[in-house]
């Protein structure tokens, strides 16, 4: 045991034993629980902080445990793994302190945050998984800690929503452990390695890794909301707001994302997919939802249901990105994990601050809520303009790197998605905004909570979102600064193709 | 030298005594002869996991007459299951029977159902193996009558009958081999067995008489219930013990008896019993009304799991995989034994504090029963087979083994079952969750929550992640 082993441990360790002891502690005491939230989220955070130094330069972090002969839990941190890990700790830190804030004084919030710590555990063990068992492992803990978040407010509706949630995950849950086992079978334990481990393989076993490969899309492809597995998100939108959130952004759909790099990149290796024939099935898949999640965000009124549907379409640009072949393309899938994560995790905050302070829920009751909620609404503006790729915001980053990606790689179709995409895009976001900030607002809101003290809303509320607004600007204004995303995305996409 | 071995066998007999003579006394007694019992066996796992394989000739007559008990790997990690879920719910059964007559009988009758339980796991002569059995098959049923209720006595008698059937069918197996053979001896019998009809006839006897005490499809129709109308900590050794011992000598007479003259088309037959024991027991538990029922016929599914390996051990040659394959089998019955047991001593609170267990009306238990909801997730898990308990490392390598084999099929069988599984435990903890207010905290009576919690824990957790040690236990290979 030494230093390069604990760390990763400690990375997914952090958040389990503060999530082990939340659950004992006394509903009533805040602020114990407060403690052990916050200090366990920043501890995690200067881990990670020593994590990416110690990466950047090479250094090689492993922890490997074995449950039988030929089963190995490992944990190790490449390239990949640390851009997950950091868009998790840091988002989950800034998440915790809004759920704080928006479930002062509702009911089990020891049972919540006992899960939400659970459920971060498991995201971090997805990023930080060496190989594909680690990687299932993670994977099923993430479904099993997230259904109580989903189900926690014990509506009919919430308990709804849960089982729905339930019913997808689970069945993508056991195609991929099928997937896995047979890929297991055929080649032995499958580490996940940069450049991928498979393209090697005897051209006698191309059938099976063909039908391996659709079985593992299907596993993940419910997680990341690909057509047609993606009826689940639209129905989970019935938990609380940070829970949509950290769902939305960093925790189910994103590992759900993740997986599809991991196994496009580090299994099979992009150039053997490539050769399978297998990124093309990817990216019909990828841009098929990226319009039809668009087209369905156009109709809805609901704003959570609106941003789901955008969230269905935004993730699949991580699978676009994935599917094309070239650096240029790599680059802009992998730092879309990270843009995504920020833009629709401010989205889902000011989503949550106007229903908790003035209850509005639908895009139809918006009008003049910018002048109610200037910082809350300017925090929106910003995730909604970089959704649509307006620079200098994020999106426009990755929009960016995915249309020269295409270009690169003769694949002029994508062009076309990406005009289509961002022109829905603008569709569904530009109403909002003109509601928000030039229709007059009317005489008294749907549901007023909160009264309007030193800031609009309360602090805790209102902090979160424009932190992660900021990202979002710093993230495209600084793209080509050191440690920016983008410079991440591009070390990774070095390594994945060997430049 | 005090014989490790006759220990693990006479302390509960003598802890049996103690409660009996001292009634004034049982609780205390019973927690220190349940600590006693359980530290004489896991000495035995030790003692394995030290030296391998032990044998012992308590009265001195030497094999093959002899009254041998021996402790190999298989045995040495069942007794340390039987050891720690009996400890668990003897401290669990202090809470429960807190007050009244019962409690004067329980203990006795728990005791001797111990202590027949380690005579069979440890018994190397096939007519010992009788005595053990109908001694455990009594005990057991006079426990789960305990409650004198009507369905309870009913549901008692049915089993008594089946289970004297059983063991009678599975003597007259025993008689044949020993007229054909002249032992008794599990090794000699092994060694000394040609193929033929005496020994087929046998085989389908013993198997047939032991599947009925197993509940092996479609034999089950007396388990659920029995299982279901016994007090709770019975219940949970019913299910998680009594019925694993029938299973554990199946597969002790098939590896170590029977193992020259199984033909595929035996164990295909095994397997294909177990794959609808699966199904329909899944399907039967999903459509239970009550949540003691839904246990009881999750009882009859992962009995199934376990009936798959045999066509996968007969069609894997000697060697790494077929360890593998042997310990995940042995993987399996652990966890399931572990989160069974932790599963009914749940439902047994979730009935005192409910005065019920209908599962339509359970609404709001994950409020007033926080750390009992969390035992049952933890042992939902287990029977689901999701990670990282122990039943998911055995799931694997059974798939593995179908897989390698080119036994597709079962595939589709576990696949079915484990969404059946995750269907009816999450819609147990799908009720368990609504508006009712907030608990104050996370447990509220100690000594019955935390053995249940402990007891789910460990199969969801501790056995997946040290399930190497099994690997070691057993003498296969050298885990790096």
């Amino acid at each position: 045991m030494n230093f390069d082993t604990l760390l990763p441990v400690g990375i997914v360790l952090t958040s389990l034993l503060a999530g082990g002891f939340i659950f004992l502690v006394k509903e009533e005491s805040h602020v114990l629980r407060g403690v052990l939230n916050l200090s366990g989220a920043i501890v995690k955070l200067l881990l990670v902080g020593v994590m990416i130094w110690g990466v950047y330069h090479g250094h090689v972090y492993e922890a490997r445990w074995t449950l039988a002969p030929g089963l190995e839990l490992v944990l190790q941190a490449d390239a990949l793994s640390v851009l997950f890990v950091t868009l998790s700790s840091v988002l989950w830190l800034v998440t915790t302190i809004y759920a704080i804030g928006y479930l002062e004084d509702s009911p089990n919030r020891s049972r919540f945050f006992g899960f939400f710590s659970l459920c971060v555990s498991a995201t971090v063990g997805i990023a930080l998984a060496g190989n594909l068992l680690s990687f299932v492992i993670f994977y099923e803990l993430l479904t099993l800690a997230t259904y109580p978040l989903v189900a926690h407010r014990g509506t009919a509706e919430a308990t709804r929503g849960a089982k729905i949630y339930l019913a997808y995950t689970m069945g993508g849950g056991v195609l991929l452990l099928i997937g896995a086992i047979w890929l297991h079978v055929l080649t032995g334990p499958v580490d996940f390695v940069q450049g991928g481990v498979l393209s090697g393989s005897a051209p006698a076993l191309e059938g099976q890794l063909i039908a391996i490969f659709v079985l593992l899309l299907a596993g993940l492809g419910v997680k990341s909301a690909l057509i047609p597995l993606h009826g689940w998100l639209p129905q989970s939108m019935v938990a609380p707001a940070p829970v949509s959130a950290l769902l939305h952004a960093v925790a189910v759909v994103k590992a759900g994302a993740f997986g599809i790099l991991r196994v496009v990149y580090d299994v099979y290796g992009v150039a053997y997919a490539s050769s399978l024939g297998l990124l093309t099935l990817l990216g019909i898949l990828a841009s098929t939802t990226i319009l039809y999640g668009s087209i369905k965000a156009l109709s809805q009124d609901g704003l959570k249901k609106r941003l789901a549907y955008s969230t269905v379409s935004q993730v699949s640009y991580i699978a676009l990105g994935a599917s094309i072949l070239g650096p240029i393309a790599t680059v802009g899938g992998m730092v879309h994990l990270v843009h995504q994560g920020i833009m629709k995790i401010t989205l889902f905050f000011c989503a949550g601050n106007y229903a908790e302070t003035l209850g509005i829920h639908h895009v139809s009751q918006m009008d003049g809520v910018g002048r109610r909620m200037p910082w809350t609404t300017l925090a929106f503006s910003v995730g909604a303009l970089g959704m649509i790729g307006i620079p200098p915001i994020a999106g426009f980053v990755t929009k960016w790197y995915l249309g020269l990606g295409a270009v690169e790689a003769n694949a002029h179709w994508v062009l076309l998605i990406l005009a289509a995409s961002s022109l829905l895009n603008a569709g569904y976001f530009l109403p909002i905004l003109y509601r928000a900030w030039f229709r007059p607002p009317p005489e008294v809101w749907p549901a007023e909570h909160l009264h309007a003290g030193r800031f609009e809303t309360q602090g805790t509320l209102l902090w979160p979102p424009v932190i992660t607004a900021a990202l979002c600007l710093i993230a495209g204004l600084f793209a080509a600064a050191p440690f920016s995303p983008l410079e991440w995305a591009q070390l990774i996409a070095r390594r994945e193709h060997g430049l | 030298m005090l014989d490790s071995l006759a220990l693990a066998v006479t302390v509960p007999l003598l802890a049996a005594l103690l409660v009996t003579a001292l009634p004034g006394r049982v609780q205390t007694l019973g927690v220190i002869g349940a600590i006693a019992t359980a530290l004489v066996s896991l000495r035995v796992t030790v003692q394995v996991w030290q030296h391998g394989s032990l044998r012992s000739d308590p009265g001195g007559w030497g094999a093959p007459l002899g009254l041998a008990l021996q402790a190999d790997g298989l045995s040495a990690a069942l007794l340390a299951m039987a050891a720690l879920v009996a400890l668990a719910i003897s401290v669990y059964a202090t809470g429960y029977f807190r007050e009244g007559e019962r409690r004067l009988h329980f203990w006795p009758l728990w005791f001797l159902l111990w202590s027949a339980l380690n005579a069979l796991l440890l018994a190397a002569d096939l007519f010992n193996l009788y005595v053990t059995l109908e001694l455990l098959g009594l005990t057991a049923v006079a426990l789960g009558a305990l409650t004198g209720q009507r369905e309870a006595v009913a549901a008692n008698l049915r089993y008594l009958l089946v289970g004297l059937l059983g063991s009678m069918t599975y003597l007259l197996g025993v008689v044949l081999l020993y007229a054909a053979y002249g032992t008794l001896d599990i090794g000699l019998t092994g060694a000394a067995i040609r193929p033929g009809p005496v020994a087929s006839a046998a085989l389908v006897l013993m198997t047939g008489g032991l599947a009925l005490k197993a509940a092996i499809f479609p034999l089950h129709f007396w388990l659920p219930p029995a299982h279901a109308n016994a007090p709770a900590p019975v219940s949970a050794v019913l299910s998680a013990l009594v019925v694993k011992a029938a299973f554990y000598l199946i597969l002790r007479l098939w590896l170590d008896v029977f193992g020259a003259i199984v033909t595929p088309a035996a164990a295909g037959l095994l397997g294909l019993l177990g794959a609808a024991a699966v199904i329909w027991g899944s399907w039967r538990a999903l459509r239970a009304e009550r949540l003691k029922l839904l246990a009881a016929y999750s009882t009859l599914a992962q009995i199934g799991y376990l009936c798959l390996f045999f066509p996968l051990l007969q069609a894997t040659p000697e060697g790494p995989a077929r360890d593998d394959l042997l310990a995940a089998l042995v993987l399996m019955a652990i966890s399931h034994g572990f989160a069974k047991a932790g599963l009914f001593l749940a439902a047994g609170l979730v009935q005192h504090s409910a005065g019920h267990d209908r599962i339509d009306e359970l609404g709001g238990t994950a409020q007033h029963l926080p750390a009992t909801t969390f035992t049952i997730a933890l042992a939902g898990t287990t029977l689901i087979g999701l990670p990282p308990s122990g039943s998911f490392i055995g799931k694997w390598i059974l798939m593995t083994g179908a897989i390698a084999t080119g036994q597709w099929w079962w595939i589709l069988v576990i696949l079915i079952g484990t969404l059946l599984a995750a269907a009816y435990v999450f819609r147990v903890l799908s009720r368990a969750f609504n508006e009712a207010p907030t608990p104050r905290r996370f447990v509220t009576q100690a000594s019955t929550e935390v053995p249940a919690l402990l007891l789910a824990l460990t199969s969801a957790v501790v056995l997946g992640l040290g399930a190497q040690l099994l690997w070691r236990l057993m003498g296969f290979g050298v885990v790096a």
